[in-house]
């Protein structure tokens, strides 16, 4: 597939995942409604950052930069909710 | 596409170690920037966890159709960003710099969408501070949620302001440049910023913009 | 002898003029690209801050000196230890080593010709001086009594003072730490010469690595998180303040995310140069080479897990506080283990006690007071009893100052030689170190017992049975004080007067000592190629070799 198409395809998804989280949020899910209006996110953010911003898992420096960033991120939210969810 | 010698910086031995460092660099300024959000999003998850209500009924009253609005613009954008990086590896200055202007106007369109919900929101006394007023119950719930709106999407309309003023230099400059193939490491690195400021306004809609809108 | 193995030949002697004297002009310090000589525009800026720094910790240990508050009053007390506080942690003690000799010796100890970004070096410095510049501002225009941590919402809602123009400050700061972290991983990762892998890097390189990963991992959160205090304070909205809805606690995490690892880049590079110096002086290979790199990695990312021990006290879930206490002595083992491993360096090694050897030794004596102290603090219980008395001051200066400064000055004068070209004087330099060892230790050690009896920090009037210990404390300090004077004396007094100083005159392993004292411009006229293991004193002092 040649990167234009591939581009295209992933624009075209991403609309299609824009549609899907307007049309989830006026939809009665609960609890599960933030849930899954930041899966349909996360969905947009890894189509975003394997097609348009070609991150490819052969690149070994890339893709350090990109999980220290996420695993940094987890650290700081584990622990912080951690103290959160535990008070009494 | 390969650079001639004389683009190589005298720190580096050849063409490929200065992309790779550069590319690596923006990587890393990147991750810098996930964690300067993050924090963000961190308040902002603690907050909610305190005033659920609260944050259900502020929600309600923010723009949904701009946000969408907004959103589907800069996807568009980040989508035409992607085709440029991609065009000017084949050295295609002139389509590079429709599309790299496309993708800044865009942006600046984003920018005005957002100061007519700025307006709207100040207007209706949502401005957090002295002037805040709010009938509801839980005014003091409805405040922090706008003052994490205000802080979280005025922070990310800076970024998207400088990503603006970047793609519209680079723009102009692969057109203007004597030489545009030294440009194409920027091009990209460009590219990847712009796509971090999409990505960024992609958890930010959710969370102010479709919390609280189900029946 | 393994004819594989042979130390990297000398430089020829370049053809180009030296760092130093290739341009003089001062537009040619100003705008150079050259990691040398940011590393001296680093320098000279540290320098000056220390000495303000400096001048508020007299005047605070002057003050202690009665039990009375007969010097200062309370409000100015208060504005001293902030100062102390701001500008040793973030213009002194943070920038000391990664960017004067990290800057200096990362790419002459990897055969590099530059940093991978030199632009964006010299940009990290206008950064610095542009944030240094705000907290002076804030300084003379009236002073901050919120303490270094700028807790809410003391600091956003009820203190008076330039809050805003210092927060500023540090949160400009804060980008030129980015910059510095961000050039030197690229660096690292790039531009190594042929041969000189990861297992062959010096391990100065290897806490350089580590302490710009925390560098750039935590210095976004902390530009943040005191972003969001300046909000608050400039909209009166409340983000941290429980008045208006907001949750004090939560700037508490964040600030500790940033300034817990901060203790780290406070403590890894000088880690770094003690084993530069103990290989050296001992003329071993590191004992343990390995485990020392990895407990510097160990010791970046468990530094992250541990913050809330700062919280103990803070209103902060008990079952959190359980956490944290137990990851916290987890960084003891990897601390424990560089501690060991240099021990066991020494151990049969032909030592002389030349002046950075001094400096290492002390580093390492007094980092481990400062470290199993570390642990007393990190106890859940014992610290309900030590919070913010004495025992924390001295507990965290036994670290950062015993430990920190100790190897900046023996880093410096290690590297002298190659930074200016000169030898300085060693018997003064030797006085010195003896000078600063045993006034740190009158200084502090004092302290830990102030704490245990229960003397609270941040006050400037005590009761009068505390004043025996006080006064040693405020005795050490004015031998301290001295102790620094003279290396800044002697040190300048060299620069015109000290004789030359040739390419290695330590006879000690890595590419900087390669190069010709000072170095070239451009370091390297030859990319060097490495092929043997870091530190190898054993093979470099056999007597058959031809060494140099």
């Amino acid at each position: 597939m040649t990167s234009t198409r591939k581009n295209t395809l992933a624009l075209v998804v991403l609309m299609i995942l824009l549609g899907v989280t307007l049309e989830a949020a006026y939809l009665d899910l609960g609890v599960l409604h933030t849930p899954a209006a930041m899966l349909i996110g996360l969905a947009k953010a890894v189509l975003i950052v394997l097609i348009f911003m070609r991150l490819r898992p052969s690149e070994p420096l890339v893709m350090l930069a990109f999980t220290a960033g996420l695993f940094w991120l987890l650290i700081m939210f584990t622990l912080t909710l951690g103290d959160y969810f535990t008070r009494s | 596409m390969s650079e001639p010698a004389a683009e190589i910086a005298h720190q580096f031995a050849d063409a490929g170690q200065q992309r790779d460092a550069a590319t690596f660099g923006m990587w890393i300024f990147l991750c810098t920037e996930v964690l300067l959000f993050g924090a963000l999003f961190l308040g902002y998850t603690v907050y909610r966890l305190q005033n659920p209500e609260a944050f259900d009924e502020a929600a309600a009253h923010t723009l949904i159709v701009a946000g969408s609005i907004n959103t589907a613009i800069l996807l568009v954008s980040s989508f035409c960003v992607a085709v440029a990086v991609h065009l000017a590896e084949q050295g295609d200055r002139l389509r590079v710099t429709l599309l790299l202007c496309t993708a800044a106007l865009l942006g600046a369109l984003f920018l005005a969408v957002k100061a007519y919900e700025y307006n709207h929101k100040i207007h209706e006394g949502f401005f957090p501070g002295h002037s805040f007023h709010f009938a509801g119950a839980d005014s003091r719930g409805v405040e922090m949620f706008f003052v994490l709106y205000f802080t979280m999407t005025g922070l990310h309309a800076l970024h998207v302001a400088i990503g603006v003023a970047v793609l519209t230099g680079y723009g102009v400059a692969v057109l203007l440049a004597q030489r545009p193939a030294r440009l194409t490491t920027a091009v990209d690195l460009a590219g990847l910023y712009w796509h971090f400021v999409d990505i960024v306004w992609v958890f930010l809609f959710p969370l102010f913009y479709l919390v609280g809108r189900a029946p | 002898m393994n004819p594989a193995i042979s130390q990297a030949p000398l430089q020829p002697l370049a053809s180009e003029p030296d760092y130093l004297r290739s341009a003089q002009t001062l537009g040619s310090w100003l705008l150079t690209t050259d990691h040398k000589r940011i590393g001296i525009l680093y320098m000279i800026s540290i320098t000056l801050l220390f000495f303000i720094g400096g001048v508020a910790a007299a005047l605070l240990r002057l003050e202690l000196a009665s039990p009375a508050g007969d010097l200062v009053a309370s409000a100015t007390y208060n504005k001293l230890f902030t100062i102390h506080g701001v500008i040793m942690v973030w213009f002194f003690l943070i920038p000391s080593v990664p960017t004067v000799l990290g800057n200096f010796l990362l790419p002459l100890m990897i055969g590099a010709r530059d940093v991978a970004f030199p632009r964006l070096n010299l940009a990290s410095w206008y950064i610095f001086m542009f944030g240094a510049c705000f907290t002076v501002f804030a300084i003379v225009a009236g002073g901050v009594d919120t303490g270094w941590t700028f807790y809410t919402p003391y600091s956003s809602t009820y203190a008076n003072g330039a809050v805003i123009a210092m927060a500023a400050g540090v949160f400009i700061t804060g980008f030129a730490s980015i910059a510095t972290g961000l050039n030197f991983i690229v660096t690292i990762h790039k531009m190594r010469a042929p041969g000189l892998t990861w297992f062959r890097l010096p391990l100065f390189v290897w806490t350089l690595y580590t302490t710009s990963l925390i560098l750039v991992l935590a210095t976004p959160v902390l530009a943040i998180t005191l972003f969001l205090m300046a909000l608050e304070r400039l909209f009166g909205v409340g983000i941290f303040d429980p008045a208006l809805g907001g949750d004090p606690i939560l700037f508490q995490h964040l600030f500790w995310f940033y300034s817990h690892p901060a203790v780290y880049i406070m403590i890894l590079p000088g880690m770094g140069v003690t084993s530069e110096i103990i290989a050296c002086f001992a003329r071993k290979r590191i004992f343990g080479y390995r485990f020392v790199a990895y407990a510097s990695i160990a010791i970046a990312v468990l530094g992250f897990l541990v913050w809330g021990h700062h919280m103990f006290v803070s209103g902060q879930s008990v079952y959190a506080g359980a956490v944290f206490s137990l990851l916290s002595f987890l960084v003891a083992v990897p601390s424990a283990i560089k501690v060991f491993n240099w021990t066991a360096t020494l151990y049969k090694g032909s030592i002389t006690f030349d002046t950075p050897m001094l400096y290492a030794l002390g580093f390492i004596g007094l980092f481990t007071v400062g470290g199993l102290t570390g642990l007393f603090v990190a106890a859940l219980a014992v610290d309900v009893h030590l919070t913010d008395t004495y025992f924390v001051i001295a507990h965290f200066h036994y670290v950062m100052v015993g430990g920190m400064v100790m190897a900046y000055l023996g880093g410096i004068h290690f590297w002298w030689p190659k930074i200016s070209g000169r030898l300085y004087p060693e018997f003064p330099a030797r006085i010195s170190a003896l000078t600063i060892f045993a006034g740190f230790n009158l200084t502090f050690f004092p302290q830990f017992v102030l704490g245990m009896l229960g003397m609270p920090r941040r006050y400037h009037v005590y009761p009068d049975e505390f004043q025996l210990l006080n006064v040693l404390s405020s005795a050490g300090a004015s031998i301290l004080a001295v102790g620094y004077i003279l290396p800044l004396a002697y040190l300048l007094w060299s620069l015109r007067y000290g004789k030359r100083a040739p390419a290695n005159p330590w006879r000690a392993t890595g590419l900087e000592w390669t190069t010709p004292s000072p170095p070239p411009t451009h370091n390297f006229a030859v990319t060097p190629t490495v092929n043997e293991p870091p530190y190898a004193y054993e093979t470099l002092d056999e007597p058959s070799r031809d060494y140099v």
